[in-house]
């Protein structure tokens, strides 16, 4: 009846997880008590659960990496504390059954669950407001992409309470990720988890690729689309290309252990080197996906905080297009190690070396765009001056491992987990931090607290260099990754130091928080409040709306004329909003359940998977094409926002931009 | 006065020259044999031309950051200034420059440290062959001309280079020697090689550099490195050992087991490290004086294949 699923199969037996359990369901209860006191549960349903609008969105996605953070965090914190004590024979406090799912959850929460939400957080927001679109190509699936990476995540929490996670580290590779060697049910979990948060990716990336390309406001020609649009398309066609491979080569992997096929194994003609070209021709790729918006983000940040416009904007363009290119021509270098010629080697090594040409130019453009600028010191540009030093390291780093003579010795040592975590914290996670506090304004319209935002980055910074320049020299020591406990005492101060590190790490993760909770409750003072839509006298078509923008986005879709299309309007006079109209009803989408309905069934669908509970797989299945097909029949999909209402929202923000500029 | 200062200053230029040098207590930048010594230069030597770039641009970012605030009203202001053909030459010409260069020597390197090219000292000295066999936790070290294997304690003498070849009994690891040089992937089915050498006598650390499962953190063993008399005694005391390595005790050998302790084996069994390659490719093993696929038979193939 229950498959594989026993009582036996609830860890009890493990403190820290019985604890987590009972601090997790203590918060829950609360927040669901507190939805359920405030009767908020019809409007949570409404007006987010089954929304399309795009930036409602963003903000559940957004809300969905800050959650995946706090977990992979904590993931990343007992890691360093075990190293921290598990020397000379000390076994430590996690054993390696323990510490090897924390080290796998770790990974595959950062990247897919944090990196991905929060990027897709971005282009949601940001995407549809600078190409001057009223929403996304295709709004149900942008709902329905949302709850595919929701329930995927909450698959991934699922197997910390019942049974296990992975212990094949975040991209499980075989034959160690086999049912030969790893009978339970923890690769299981892995693989549901990353089908199906993939298919919400690969959704995602289509719905922007096609948004970008049809649907950008008459006049902007591609050469004048915003930096960030052309990251954001350029990532969706790297999605597009790339996370097919991943589905296929986890889904071979997946028949494997089901149905005992031999595509990676040890023996029946299986080949373990297969699945590593497969998952890095994902894999790197994907590395890409999440800086190239990172890098977006800066484009629209520095100029906008450096009173100038981007230098080199031709030059950012090209380079981001050929970063796209190159990086399906680098995976090999992930594997130098396995004994390929050296024609081979050379080719790959040469080829990721040639990535660092467009990278660095990009940081030169960052860097001529503060040159003879009037650069302000807020808390957004905190992150990118942070970054531009940060990313430099790692970029050097980074060509350093692409010798491959060089990656000989320095593979899979700590110095390779510095180098990823100095790109990946130091450029996408700086980057995206700094586009919340960018954008955050336009979304909610009061700003981000300034004080609470330099101090976060601050201890992310400092605490960033203290817990990773460490781990540089670990690798130098030969010290390799993934290691539960050891007994050589010249790691042992830098680990100590290391976990210094992480602790100021967490506090700026406390700080952000911190900055999130006064925020809100300064919201309604005036120097906080946004009401002109525009705070940071912006270059692009998203400033000139309202700040929250209104459903629709635009009343009356803008004309480009120019690269930084609303600066261009600013300058000559023009009134992007066309304020008084004459305005026409706006077609829009209607709210769907289809969405939430497809997620939770899948959830239902990859646990039964993952627990053989086939007769409920089943039903669940059958629930997702029935779903999809009466989504697809149903032909009351959209509605009309009469002229009238239109009217009466835009001359209330024309109201309101008449008091600002009175005062 | 002056003197003095210079004095002070010339100090402490010492001191900072000394600084990178404690590094040299670093593994990787301590290496003990011809492949490490060339590692370390080409790791020094890339990171030196990316500092060409690296430095400037760091001590660019915070000069312009504080030199153009905007509470300093006395810097000049451009507002409209967004191109420039001479910065753009410059920004694409100089890191072109130093990848041109870095390309070269990766090429070269590819080349010179492939690691499955001879040792030039191979051209004078006989190797030493060594077969390595990963096993789930431990490593077994298969000397097929002494007849001898050993479970993580691999000894060589020193100025002798040592040509790997190497499998893997279980699931995928990475031979890693860090103070000698390179290391190489172990997996089952496949035979990699590695040619590396030891110039000074010691006790190198050697570990697996793949995240194997549980008993992964345990799986090292001791590099001796010692004169050619003493490896010829350690060879002797091995031969001592009661243990012999047949089948149905490399059978139990191969079972997943951690921390394994150090074992010696007087005798194995001829051919051992080809049947277990073999065991994976029904029975097929690649003959190494000829290059071809041959089929062997052994009493292994149809016996401990792990489902």
């Amino acid at each position: 009846m229950l498959g594989r699923l026993s009582f036996a199969d609830i860890p009890l037996d493990v403190p820290i997880l019985v604890g987590t359990f009972m601090g997790v369901a203590i918060v829950g209860i609360a927040v669901l008590g507190l939805i359920t006191y405030y009767g908020k549960w019809g409007y949570l349903w409404k007006e987010w659960f089954t929304s399309v609008d795009h930036k409602r969105l963003a903000v559940m996605y957004i809300v969905l990496a800050l959650v995946a953070l706090f977990r992979g965090f904590a993931d990343a914190i007992m890691m360093r504390s075990q190293l921290a004590l598990a020397y000379a024979g000390n076994p430590g406090y996690l054993p390696p059954h323990h510490y090897d799912q924390i080290f796998s959850a770790h990974g595959t929460i950062m990247i897919f669950f944090l990196a991905m939400a929060f990027m897709t957080g971005l282009f949601n927001f940001i995407v549809p407001l600078q190409i001057g679109a009223r929403d996304v190509a295709f709004p149900f699936l942008n709902n329905l992409s949302f709850w595919m990476t929701a329930v995927a995540f909450i698959l991934v929490n699922i197997s910390l309470f019942i049974g296990e996670f992975s212990q094949c580290g975040w991209l499980a590779y075989p034959p160690l990720s086999e049912m030969q060697f790893s009978p339970g049910v923890g690769v299981d979990y892995y693989i549901w988890a990353i089908q199906i948060s993939g298919v919400g990716t690969l959704l995602t990336g289509v719905n922007f690729f096609v948004t970008i390309v049809k649907m950008r406001a008459p006049g902007m020609t591609w050469m004048k689309m915003p930096v960030f649009t052309w990251t954001a398309l350029c990532s969706s066609v790297l999605i597009m290309v790339s996370f097919p491979v991943l589905t296929v080569a986890v889904a071979l992997l997946g028949l494997d252990r089901y149905f005992g096929m031999h595509f990676f194994t040890n023996d029946g003609g299986g080949n373990q080197m297969l699945y590593l070209n497969l998952i890095w021709a994902w894999g790197h790729p994907e590395v890409y996906i999440l800086i190239i918006p990172a890098f977006g983000v800066f484009s629209e940040v520095v100029p906008a905080f450096s009173g100038k416009p981007l230098f080199g904007y031709a030059t950012m363009v090209y380079a981001t297009c050929a970063i796209m290119v190159l990086s399906f021509v680098v995976w090999v270098h992930h594997f130098f190690t396995m004994g390929a010629g050296a024609d081979v080697n050379a080719f790959f090594g040469i080829m990721t070396m040639i990535i660092s040409i467009p990278t660095g130019v990009k940081l030169f453009n960052w860097l001529f765009t503060m040159y003879k600028g009037r650069v302000q010191f807020h808390a957004t540009m905190y992150w990118a001056v942070g970054f531009m030093i940060t990313f430099t390291i790692g970029g050097m780093t980074g060509v350093m491992m692409a010798i491959p003579a060089a990656d000989f010795v320095l593979h899979n040592s700590l110095f390779l987990i510095a180098h990823f975590h100095n790109v990946i914290i130091g450029g996408v996670y700086f980057g995206y931090i700094c586009g919340m506090n960018f954008w955050f304004p336009k979304v909610f319209g009061f700003k981000l607290n300034e004080t609470w935002g330099k101090r976060a980055f601050w201890f992310w910074f400092v605490g960033f260099y203290v817990a990773f320049m460490p781990l540089y020299v670990l690798g130098f020591e030969g010290m390799t990754r993934r290691l539960n406990h050891y007994d050589n005492p010249e790691w042992y101060p830098w680990l100590l130091v290391a976990e210094v590190g992480a602790v100021l790490i967490l506090f700026g993760i406390v700080c952000q928080l911190t900055q999130l909770y006064v925020s809100v409750r300064d919201r309604n003072l005036v120097e906080n409040r946004d009401l002109t839509g525009d705070p940071w006298n912006g270059r692009s078509l998203e400033w000139s709306t309202s700040s929250p923008p209104p459903p629709y986005n635009f009343a009356i879709v803008p004309h480009v004329h120019e690269l930084d299309a609303y600066w261009h309007d600013k300058e000559n006079g023009i009134d992007t909003r066309h304020a008084g109209g004459p305005y026409q009803p706006i077609h829009m989408p209607k709210n769907t359940v289809g969405g939430i309905a497809v997620g939770v069934l899948s959830l239902v669908l990859g646990f039964a998977a993952v627990w053989y509970i086939w007769w409920l797989a089943v039903i669940a299945l059958v629930g997702i094409f029935a779903t999809v097909i009466a989504r697809s029949a149903n032909q009351d999909v959209d509605y009309y926002i009469p002229a009238e209402e239109v009217a009466r929202i835009e001359n209330e923000h024309t109201r309101k931009l008449m008091a600002q500029a009175a005062e | 006065m002056r003197n003095k200062y210079l004095k002070g200053t010339a100090r402490l230029a010492g001191l900072a020259s000394v600084l990178p040098l404690a590094g040299c207590d670093w593994d990787i930048l301590n290496p003990k044999g011809p492949v490490g010594d060339q590692l370390k230069f080409l790791i020094v030597e890339s990171v030196i031309a990316m500092l060409i770039v690296v430095v400037p641009t760091i001590i660019m970012v915070c000069v312009f950051a504080w030199k153009y605030r905007a509470s300093n009203t006395s810097a000049e202001y451009l507002p409209k200034w967004s191109h420039s053909n001479k910065v753009e030459a410059m920004i694409w010409g100089v890191p072109t420059l130093i990848v041109i260069f870095l390309a070269i020597i990766t090429y070269q390197t590819c080349h010179s440290l492939d690691p499955y090219r001879p040792l030039d000292a191979e051209a004078n000295t006989k190797p030493l062959d060594v077969e390595v066999v990963a096993l789930d936790w431990k490593w077994l070290f298969i000397y097929p001309t002494e007849g001898i294997a050993t479970v993580n304690q691999l000894a060589i003498p020193v100025n002798t280079p040592v040509h790997f070849v190497i499998t893997s009994d279980a699931v995928m690891n990475s031979f890693f020697i860090p103070q000698l040089g390179s290391m190489i992937y172990a997996m089952a089915g496949m035979q990699t090689q590695l040619h590396l050498m030891a110039t000074e006598a010691g006790d190198y650390l050697g570990e697996s550099a793949n995240y194997s499962g549980r008993g992964f953190s345990d799986m090292k063993f001791r590099t001796l490195a010692m004169p050619q008399d003493q490896y010829a005694a350690w060879v002797e005391k091995v031969r001592a050992s009661s243990d012999q390595l047949d089948n149905p005790t490399y059978a139990k050998l191969a079972a997943p087991s951690e921390a394994e302790p150090v074992r010696y084996f007087s005798h194995v069994e001829p051919n051992l490290f080809d049947e277990i390659v073999a065991k994976y490719n029904n029975g097929m093993v690649m003959d190494k004086s000829t290059g071809k696929m041959i089929h062997i038979q052994s009493a292994m193939s149809d016996m401990n294949m792990k489902e």
